[in-house]
C-alpha cells in the first residue's frame, strides 16, 4: 500500500490492563471500498475502530489515514466518525446540530452553509431542519446522526452500527445512503451485527476475534477458506424416518433427526440422485428438500465458535 | 402491610445504592448545621464574637486610661490602641483619623474616640452641652457594634464612677466641712435623684447611628463613617451574597453539560473532530464566564432599580469584580463536573460544596458579623474574596487600585480550578 492508501493498519496493540484489546492487528482499506468488520462482544471490534477514530492510543504498531497519523489534524479532517450512539444535541434543531459538527470540523461561512444545506437534503431533513431533534422518529434521528459526521465531506468514514433499532424502511434508505457515499468514492469501515447487512454492502469482509483478525476476504472467500466448497443438503420425509433406511444414511455420514436428515455435500447433482434413489427403493417418500449453500453465519460460527450476537 | 414494608424496604435499598441521594439525606444537613452552629455559636467561649475597637485616648489622663483598661478589661470587646504591635510598649497609638480610616477600611466595625478633658470631667448630669463626648466611629453594615460598645462604655463609666461613690464623697464632705446648707443639700439631692434617673435601665436610651447618646450617663455620639449617605446598605451586601452563590450553581449546573455530553456519547464525537479537550473546557469557560457575567448585571441593575444599589457610579469595579468573580465561579463549575461521574454525583457534590462555601464564605450570613476564628477560615473559599471585592467597591468606595487582592486571588483561583478541571478531564481523553 501507498502513503495514499485510505486506511492502512499494521500489527495494531492495545492492553487494557490484562485485557488485550487488540493483538497485532492488520488491515487495510482501498478507495471506494467498504470494509465490514465482524467480531463477537468483547472482539476487540470498538478498540480497532476507536483507535481509527483517534479516541484510543495504540501501544504498538502503526495505523495511518491516507498517510496521516490518527491523531494529525490532516486526518482529523479526512477522517469521518459516526458512532454507534446518537451522538446529538437533542434540544438543538438538526440544522443547529449540523452547524456544530460542521464548525467543529472547521467548515466556515458559505461553506458551512452549503453543507449544512445539502446535509439536510440528503438525509431527507430539510423540511424538519428547524424542529428539536428529540421529536425526530428513530430513524430520522440514525441519518442525521450520519450526516453529522460525512458534513465535512471525509474520504474515510467509520460506521459503527449505523442502522441499531432502525425500522426496514430506515434500514433501507441508509442503505442507499451508503451506497451513495460509497459512489462518491469514499471509503467505509463499517461495523455491524446483522450478517445479510455485511453480506449486502460490504466489498470485503474482517472477522475480529481476541484482538486479532481471524479472517478476511470477499465473502464468497471466506466460505471457500472457512468451509470449502460444501453445500448443506436436508431432505424431509414427513413422517419418521425408518431405521433401516436411517443406518443407510448414518453410514453415508449424514444425520437424521425424526423426519428430517442432514449432510454436506460436495457434488450436490451426484449427491441428491443418489439419496433420492436410496429414499425411492425403502419406499419412503420424499417431501421436501432444500440446498443451501453456506452462510457468513456458518463461517462465523466455524471461526469463532460463537454465535456474532452473543 | 407488608406490600407497604416491602415499597419502604425497596426504596431503602435504592436510597444505599444512591450515594449521592445518600450524602444530600444526611452528610449535607449535618455538614451544614455544624456550620452555622459554628457561626453562631462556636464550639466554646473563644469562639464567640467579640467586638473589635480601635480606641483613641486624646486625653491621656490617669481617668481616661482607667476607663480604657476598664474597656480593654471586658470580655465582649477586643481593645486596639495601636496600628502594630499592642505590646510593643515604644509603638505609635492610633490617631482618630488612623481610626476612622480602619473603620473604612472594614478593618474594625467600630472606633471609640475619648477626647481631651474627659478624664477631669467624665459624667456630668443631663443632656448639658458642656460635658466632654465620647465619639464612636461607626460600618453601618454592622449595626451591632455600636450598641455592643455603646453600651459597655455606659458600664465602664458606672464601673470607674458610680453614683455610689458620689453619694459617699458627698457625705464626707458634708461630714467633714461643718454641714451643708439646706440649699446645698436640696442641690446635692436633686443631682443624686438626676444620677439616679440616669442610671436606671429604663431611662438608658439606645445610641442611633449619627445621632447624640446624650441621655446616658457619659455623653457618646455615633457616627457613621461607612455607609451613611447609602440608601439601603446591606442591599449591595446581599446581591453580591446571593449573586456569587448562584452564579456557582448555575456553572456547576452547566459544567454538567460535559457528563451529558460523555454519557451520550457526543463528548467523543466532538473530540475525534477538531475540538481537542483543550479548546473544549476553554469555549465552555468563555460561555459559564459570560453567562455569570450576565447574571451578575442583572442582579446589580435590578438592584440598582429597585433597591438602591449605586451601580453607576461604581462601574468600572463593578465590571472587573464581576469578571473575576464569574471565571472563578465557572472554572469552579468546570472542575465538579470533570470531577463527577454522573449527574447525581454532580448535583449531589455542588449542593454540598456550594452551600458549605457560601455559609462559610459570607453569601448567606455577613462574614464580618462572625467569630474571627470563622472570618479567617472563610477566606478559604472564593464567595469571601468575591463578598469582599464587592464589599470595598459598593460599601467601603475604596479606590479602583485597592480590589487587587480580590482579583489576584480570584484570578488565580480561576486558573486552578481550570488547571485542575483540565487535568481530570484527561480521563474522558484518548485511552
Amino acid at each position: 500500500m501507498t502513503a495514499e492508501s485510505p486506511l492502512e493498519v499494521r500489527n495494531l496493540s492495545k492492553a487494557f490492563g490484562e485485557r488485550r484489546a487488540l493483538d497485532g492487528v492488520s488491515l487495510d482499506l482501498a478507495p471506494g471500498e467498504i470494509l465490514g468488520l465482524l467480531g463477537p462482544n468483547g472482539a476487540g471490534k470498538t478498540t480497532l475502530v476507536r483507535s481509527v477514530a483517534g479516541r484510543v492510543v495504540p501501544e504498538g504498531g502503526s495505523l495511518r489515514i491516507l498517510g496521516f497519523d490518527a491523531g494529525d489534524d490532516r486526518a482529523r479532517t479526512v477522517r469521518g466518525w459516526v458512532p454507534q450512539e446518537i451522538a446529538l444535541y437533542p434540544l438543538l434543531s438538526p440544522r443547529e446540530n449540523l452547524w456544530t459538527f460542521g464548525r467543529y470540523q472547521g467548515l466556515m461561512g458559505a461553506a458551512l452553509e452549503a453543507g449544512i444545506a445539502s446535509s439536510l437534503d440528503w438525509v431527507g431533513l430539510a423540511d424538519r431542519a428547524n424542529d428539536k431533534t428529540d421529536t425526530l422518529s428513530g430513524g430520522m434521528k440514525r441519518r442525521l446522526n450520519i450526516t453529522a459526521g460525512t458534513i465535512h465531506g471525509p474520504r474515510v468514514l467509520l460506521l459503527d452500527e449505523p442502522t441499531v433499532g432502525v425500522d426496514p424502511q430506515s434500514r433501507e434508505r441508509i442503505y442507499a445512503m451508503i451506497g451513495e457515499l460509497k459512489s462518491r468514492g469514499v471509503s467505509l469501515l463499517y461495523t455491524t451485527h446483522y450478517m445479510e447487512e455485511a453480506e449486502r454492502l460490504c466489498d470485503r469482509i474482517a472477522i475480529i476475534d481476541h484482538g486479532k483478525i481471524i479472517a478476511s476476504g470477499t465473502k464468497d472467500e471466506l466460505v471457500r477458506q472457512t468451509l470449502g466448497t460444501r453445500e448443506a443438503l436436508t431432505i424431509d420425509a414427513g413422517a419418521p424416518i425408518p431405521p433401516g433406511l436411517k443406518e443407510k444414511l448414518l453410514r453415508r455420514g449424514a444425520t437424521v433427526d425424526g423426519t428430517k436428515m442432514q449432510l454436506s455435500v460436495d457434488n450436490p447433482a451426484e449427491q441428491i440422485r443418489e439419496l433420492l434413489e436410496l429414499f425411492h427403493s425403502d419406499g419412503v417418500p420424499v417431501r421436501d428438500l432444500t440446498l443451501k449453500s453456506a452462510t457468513l453465519e456458518q463461517v462465523f460460527l466455524q471461526r469463532t465458535g460463537r454465535e456474532l450476537r452473543e | 402491610m407488608s406490600m407497604i414494608l416491602a415499597v419502604a424496604k425497596n426504596r431503602l435499598m435504592n436510597l444505599r445504592r444512591d450515594r449521592a441521594a445518600f450524602v444530600l439525606a444526611f452528610v449535607l444537613p449535618v455538614a451544614f448545621f455544624s456550620i452555622f452552629a459554628a457561626i453562631f455559636a462556636g464550639s466554646g467561649r473563644s469562639a464567640t464574637r467579640k467586638v473589635a475597637v480601635i480606641a483613641v485616648d486624646e486625653d491621656g489622663s490617669a481617668g481616661s486610661r482607667r476607663f480604657v483598661e476598664g474597656l480593654k478589661a471586658e470580655a465582649g470587646l477586643s481593645v486596639g490602641l495601636k496600628p502594630g504591635d499592642e505590646k510593643d510598649a515604644a509603638g505609635p497609638l492610633y490617631t482618630a483619623a488612623a481610626a476612622e480610616a480602619a473603620v473604612r477600611k472594614g478593618e474594625v466595625p467600630v472606633a471609640l474616640i475619648i477626647p481631651k478633658g474627659f478624664g477631669a470631667n467624665p459624667i456630668a448630669f443631663g443632656p448639658s452641652a458642656d460635658r466632654p463626648q465620647l465619639s464612636i466611629l461607626a460600618d453601618s453594615s454592622d449595626p451591632v457594634a455600636p450598641q455592643v460598645l455603646a453600651g459597655l462604655v455606659q458600664k465602664v463609666a458606672m464601673t470607674s464612677m458610680p453614683a455610689a461613690l458620689a453619694r459617699s464623697g458627698m457625705a464626707e464632705v458634708d461630714k467633714w466641712s461643718g454641714g451643708l446648707t439646706a440649699e446645698q443639700k436640696a442641690r446635692m439631692d436633686a443631682s443624686l435623684a438626676a444620677l439616679d434617673r440616669e442610671s436606671a435601665p429604663s431611662a438608658q436610651s439606645t445610641p442611633k447611628a449619627g445621632g447624640d447618646a446624650g441621655g446616658g450617663l457619659v455623653a457618646v455620639a455615633v457616627r457613621d463613617v461607612i455607609g451613611e449617605k447609602k440608601k439601603n446598605p446591606t442591599v449591595a451586601f446581599y446581591a453580591a451574597g446571593f449573586g456569587v452563590m448562584f452564579l456557582l450553581f448555575s456553572a456547576a449546573g452547566a459544567g454538567g453539560a460535559l457528563i451529558e455530553e460523555a454519557e451520550s456519547g457526543t463528548l467523543d464525537r466532538i473530540l475525534s473532530t477538531r475540538v481537542s479537550m483543550t479548546r473544549l473546557l476553554l469555549g465552555k469557560l468563555l460561555y459559564l464566564t459570560g453567562i455569570g457575567v450576565a447574571q451578575l448585571t442583572l442582579m446589580f441593575t435590578w438592584g440598582a432599580i429597585f433597591f438602591g444599589v449605586e451601580l453607576a457610579s461604581h462601574l468600572p469595579g463593578f465590571l472587573i469584580m464581576t469578571l473575576a468573580t464569574a471565571l472563578a465561579s465557572s472554572a469552579f463549575g468546570l472542575l465538579l463536573a470533570s470531577i463527577c461521574r454522573s449527574r447525581m454525583q454532580l448535583v449531589a457534590l455542588s449542593n454540598l460544596s456550594i452551600l458549605m462555601m457560601s455559609a462559610l464564605g459570607g453569601s448567606m450570613f455577613p462574614r464580618f458579623l462572625m467569630p474571627e476564628k470563622m472570618q479567617r477560615f472563610g477566606l478559604i473559599t472564593l464567595n469571601a474574596w468575591a463578598i469582599d471585592g464587592f464589599q470595598k467597591i459598593f460599601w467601603r468606595e475604596e479606590p479602583l487600585w485597592s480590589i487587587w487582592p480580590q482579583v489576584l486571588v480570584l484570578g488565580s483561583l480561576g486558573i486552578l480550578f481550570f488547571v485542575l478541571a483540565r487535568r481530570f478531564a484527561r480521563r474522558w481523553e484518548t485511552s
